[in-house]
């Protein structure tokens, strides 16, 4: 297919090729047998979700899903946490359209229009956006229409019209925040706005779900008789969404007219602005950031110590990270809300917190631990040392692990004054976790620029996969130690199976 | 019998390294203290997996590396405390100022912290840093970073300094001022191994300078001595520019 050079087409073609190229090269690491077998795996995960999905969608099904308030009430609910998630998502991919260089620098020197980029790029956004929500509702929505007819596979218009919204209001944010506070300053609050809207909206229901009823569930609060009846009356315009996922093709072309029509405005609003914002976040790198106000003092030093020194403050000074980690400490707070709530109470209700903090230790260590570890920008430096790689290494998994004990122990201490065992299986499990991830991170260590921490998933599924499956096997772990059974060999077995299979396919390089 | 304090600064004995395919071949070198030693090459000739094997980056398959005496194979402890390394690309962290990258590179050496102090400063003094010496390193220029690169090398007072290509996007002003830090450190008693490919600057710099090619050493000696072996009885090239000895004994290189 040939487009006109520089048109519009074009240059969606071209970043649609691109596109494809960087899913293919990161599912298959360039080779086409592993590409077949990685598609037949991800079949077979697929038909699994999806017969797992089933029992829950039967479930609801044989409990009756018609458009009366309480179901439109949950589905606006449920539909608007989902929305928050793909707004996060999109202001993410927005912010990166902005700041990241990339080939931004060939466009800009080129003759091309920086409106067609825009929209081309804006409309990527959506279209992505679009993409990873209908991925992971896709089970929920086929089983639907397999169980229940198809109309439900309207819900996938619902997910284009909400994709299109959130790029849309994306968009509008960055924008209005270029105008506020200037291009120094907006990337780091959009990232903090996304991280915020990402988790925070869900981890508010469930911050009130816990308050009222106890329980860490966020349908909890959806399901309840209190927010049905705290909801509009069954004709207000807020259960469109609802009222078009259940098939109601009105209320969908309400939807998907009000979606892409704002995305189309704001597109065209904000196009003509792109060049004049881009051209002011490519100035950034070329300005001194920071500056210490007091003169630096040398203390003496170990080779470990000023190592562990240096990791600290570069991720004390990391702007990037705070976003990147956010979400991850944002969600130790329900467990905190939990454990304060319950405090003085029965041992029981922490049961639902142990695992949670086992699980964030190791995800929180996995990304630190390839900053300090990976991420080393002078890597020859630290390297050409006179101290043994051994030395360097102890001493960055060390600023690692005092990292995590200190976001961790206020909590086990909170958790310790009324339940002291369990606070004691925390300990136990999440430094198990923790150092689990940093273990993976030490194997499979690439000498990496530490602005390239988002890709990090991408270079090494092996270390990504692993690293997740053992902190979700140690946080089974902690979970089946707490409820005192003997079971609790299992998981923790599989975690060390999984450790040594990460050992065996590490990479080996002299 | 000689002792560590008459051995020269590196020796190298049939030094190999191959990746896919060899990249340095049994190569022998010495490079005497004090000295200021130029490594000219083409592109892949090896010149730089050659200095990263001395600064302790890559492993040889095969041979010595003795620096100041010290076998680095067997102690490389002992041996990179006596080396600096500067490649082409300045490994500084984005959000440390000079003065705090100059501090962390000196626990690494476990300089005394007193002493490292007065040295930042004179290092950042020497090389036009101190305006920005609390400044973060993050907006940067390529040369300033280049040139807080070379105050890390030299804060723990190395005694061998390699330099990979130390002058690549400098500016005229600040190429001044690395050179003119570099022969002040050879006129105190530093030895200094430096590739480049600004034939000019190896031509007025070194004391003696070495040809890489196809991974072996196919020359040294000091300008003089280059024309000689290139020459071969030839007139034309017994006033030639390093330039045309270097092209000649190249093409000689590849030919045979």
């Amino acid at each position: 297919m040939s487009f006109v050079p520089a048109s519009t087409a074009w240059f969606a073609h071209h970043e649609i090729s691109l596109a494809w190229r960087d899913f293919l090269m990161m599912m298959t690491g360039g080779r086409r047998r592993r590409g077949l077998v990685l598609a037949l795996v991800l079949a077979v995960f697929a038909i699994f979700v999806h017969l797992l999905v089933n029992v829950l969608v039967v479930r609801w099904l044989q409990a009756g899903l018609h458009p009366d308030k309480e179901t439109l009430a949950a589905i606006t609910g449920g539909g608007f946490l989902f929305w928050c998630v793909m707004l996060s998502q999109a202001m993410e991919s927005v912010t990166r359209a902005y700041y990241a260089r990339s080939d931004l620098d060939l466009l800009m020197s080129s003759p091309a229009s920086m409106r067609r980029v825009f929209a081309v790029r804006t409309g990527a956004i959506a279209l992505s956006t679009v993409a990873l929500a209908a991925l992971l509702a896709s089970p929920v929505i086929n089983m639907l229409a397999l169980n229940n007819g198809p109309q439900w596979l309207a819900a996938y218009g619902v997910l284009v019209a909400f994709g299109a919204l959130s790029a849309a209001l994306s968009l509008l944010v960055v924008i209005v925040l270029f105008r506020l506070v200037g291009p120094k300053r907006t990337r780091l609050i959009a990232q903090v706005i996304a991280g915020l809207i990402g988790a925070g909206f869900v981890i508010g229901i469930q911050a009130a779900a816990i308050m009222a009823y106890g329980s860490m569930s966020r349908y909890a609060l959806l399901d309840s008789p209190e927010f049905v009846a705290a909801m509009p009356d069954i004709s207000h315009p807020i259960y469109l969404p609802a009222r078009a996922a259940m098939g109601d093709l009105g209320a969908l072309l309400v939807c998907l007219l009000l979606g892409l029509g704002a995305l189309a405005v704001v597109t065209v609003v904000t196009s003509s602005s792109f060049g004049r914002h881009v051209l002011a976040t490519a100035a950034l790198g070329r300005e001194t950031r920071g500056s210490n106000h007091r003169p630096t003092i040398f203390r003496p030093a170990t080779p470990k110590q000023a190592l562990r020194r240096k990791e600290w403050m570069l991720l004390r000074r990391d702007p990037w990270l705070l976003s990147q980690t956010l979400m991850q400490i944002l969600y130790l707070l329900p467990p905190a809300l939990m454990l304060w709530v319950n405090y003085g109470a029965s041992a029981g209700a922490f049961i639902v917190v142990v695992p949670v903090l086992v699980m964030a230790a190791g995800q929180l260590a996995g990304g630190l631990a390839w900053l300090a570890l990976s991420g080393e920008d002078a890597h020859d430096l630290v390297a050409t040392a006179p101290i043994t790689a051994r030395t360097a290494t102890w001493a960055k998994i060390e600023a690692v692990l005092g990292v995590i004990a200190a976001v961790l122990t206020p909590l086990l201490v909170l958790m310790a004054l009324s339940a002291p065992n369990l606070a004691l299986i925390t300990a136990f499990c999440a430094t198990l976790s923790a150092g689990s991830a940093t273990l993976i991170q030490v194997w499979f260590r690439v000498p990496s620029r530490r602005s390239m921490f988002r890709r990090r998933q991408v270079a090494s599924r092996a270390a990504t996969l692993s690293e997740a499956f053992v902190s979700i096997m140690w946080a089974g772990t902690s979970a089946v130690l707490v409820a005192g059974s003997p079971f609790a060999l299992l998981p923790a077995a599989c975690a060390l199976l999984a450790l040594l299979i990460a050992w065996a396919v590490r990479p080996r390089t002299q | 019998m000689p002792t560590i304090a008459d051995a020269p600064a590196l020796r190298i004995s049939g030094l190999s390294k191959a990746f896919d395919r060899p990249i340095i071949t049994a190569l022998d070198l010495h490079v005497r203290r004090g000295e200021f030693y130029a490594l000219l090459g083409p592109n892949g000739a090896g010149k730089t997996t050659l200095l990263r094997m001395v600064a302790g980056l890559l492993a040889p398959d095969n041979g010595t590396i003795e620096v100041n005496g010290i076998d680095a194979r067997r102690n490389p402890v002992a041996a990179k405390r006596q080396i600096a390394w500067v490649s082409d690309e300045p490994m500084v962290y984005d959000r440390l100022t000079p003065t705090e990258y100059l501090r962390f590179v000196a626990g690494l050496w476990e300089v005394d912290s007193k002493l490292a102090q007065q040295r930042s400063k004179d290092l950042l003094g020497w090389l036009g840093l101190t305006p920005f010496a609390e400044q973060r390193c993050g907006g940067f220029s390529k040369g300033m970073l280049q040139k807080v690169a070379l105050a890390g090398a030299l804060v723990h007072d190395p005694q061998l300094i390699i330099l990979d290509e130390p002058l690549t996007g400098l500016d005229a002003g600040s190429a001044r001022q690395v050179k003119d830090v570099l022969r002040d450190k050879v006129r105190s008693g530093v030895t200094v191994i430096m590739t480049t490919h600004i034939l000019d600057v190896a031509e007025r710099m070194a004391e003696r300078i070495g040809v890489i090619a196809g991974g072996r050493l196919i020359a040294e000696g000091t300008l003089a001595e280059l024309r000689a072996q290139a020459a071969h009885g030839r007139a034309d090239l017994s006033a030639a520019s390093l330039e045309e000895v270097f092209l000649d004994l190249v093409a000689e290189s590849a030919a045979a």
